[in-house]
C-alpha cells in the first residue's frame, strides 16, 4: 500500500493499492508536526489494506494544504524566458 | 497553467508531475523525456491474516543521514532501521520534492513511524515490523526491480512481515 502525493506517476506506474494526499511533495504521510492528520492519513490506508478487492484501487484522503493554492503552479515552474517555445 | 481557484473545472486538480518534469527538463534542454515507469499488469495480494495480528513495515525513499562532518555520502544500497529505535530524521537531500512549500523537519510527516506504533499499541495491527526500510531513489529502473526490491522482500520475510506502507516522498 503506498501513502503519495504524486498522483500520476504512481497510478501511471500501476501499485496495489494507493491512498492520494493532494499536498505539495514532501508530506505523503500528513502536514509537519500535525499528529492527527498524519494518524488519519495512516488510518485510511490500514483501512485500505482490509477493504482494497483489486489492484489499482486509489483513495483521497480529505485535506487541504491550504486556501493558497499557488503551490501547484511554483513548483518546477519553467518561466518565461525558459520555456521551450521561447527558443525560436 | 494549472487552476489555482478550487472552484474551477477547466483542468485536473491535482498536480501532473510527469507533465511538469518533462517541460522543466525540456527547458534545460533535455531533449528526451524521461520514460517512468508503468505496468500493464499490476500484482495484488489480500491480506492473509487479520489487521489486529498482522506485523507492519514502512518502505520509504528517504535514506539514513551521512556523516556530514566526514564527507561520507550516505550508501546508495538498501538499508534498515529498527523499529523499535528509530533517528529523529531521515535525509531527504537529493529527493525530488517541494522545498518552495513545505520542509521535512517531521519525520512522521514522511515516514509515519510513530503514527504506526500508535496503532500497534491500539492493536489496530498486530505489530510493527522488526524492520523498517529504506529504498534509493535509482534512474536506472533495473537497479530498483533486480537489485534493491528483492532484498526488501528478501528482509521482510526474514522479519515477518505481513503488510509494507511503501512512503515515496
Amino acid at each position: 500500500m503506498v501513502l503519495g502525493s504524486a498522483r500520476d506517476i504512481v497510478e501511471e506506474c500501476g501499485v496495489p493499492r494507493l491512498v492520494f494526499t493532494d499536498f505539495p511533495l514532501g508530506n505523503p504521510s500528513g502536514k509537519p508536526y500535525d499528529a492527527a492528520m498524519q494518524k488519519r492519513i495512516v488510518a485510511m490506508g490500514l483501512d485500505l489494506l482490509e477493504s482494497a478487492r483489486a489492484p489499482r484501487t486509489t483513495v483521497q484522503t480529505p485535506f487541504v494544504w491550504s486556501e493558497d493554492q499557488a503551490w501547484r503552479d511554483n513548483f518546477m515552474r519553467v518561466d518565461f524566458p525558459n520555456r521551450p517555445d521561447a527558443e525560436a | 497553467m494549472i487552476n489555482t481557484r478550487r472552484n474551477e473545472t477547466t483542468h485536473r486538480r491535482f498536480v501532473s508531475y510527469i507533465d511538469k518534469s518533462r517541460e522543466y527538463y525540456r527547458a534545460l534542454g533535455y531533449r528526451t523525456a524521461y520514460r517512468w515507469a508503468r505496468f500493464d499488469e499490476v500484482p495484488f495480494t489480500a491480506l492473509r491474516k487479520p489487521l489486529c495480528e498482522a506485523a507492519v513495515t514502512l518502505i520509504t525513499t528517504a535514506m539514513l543521514p551521512s556523516n556530514e562532518n566526514q564527507g561520507v555520502a550516505a550508501p546508495r544500497t538498501v538499508c534498515s532501521i529498527p523499529a523499535h529505535d528509530p533517528p529523529a530524521q531521515l535525509s531527504t537531500h537529493g529527493l525530488y520534492w517541494d522545498r518552495q512549500a513545505t520542509h521535512t523537519d517531521d519525520l512522521d510527516s514522511y515516514f509515519p513511524v510513530h503514527r504506526l506504533q500508535e496503532f500497534a499499541g491500539e492493536a489496530r495491527i498486530g505489530r510493527v515490523a522488526a524492520r523498517l526500510h529504506c529504498v534509493p531513489t535509482e534512474y536506472s529502473r533495473r537497479s530498483t526491480t533486480d537489485r534493491d526490491a528483492p532484498e526488501v522482500l528478501r528482509r521482510c520475510v526474514e522479519d515477518g512481515t505481513d503488510a509494507a506502507i511503501l512512503v515515496p516522498l
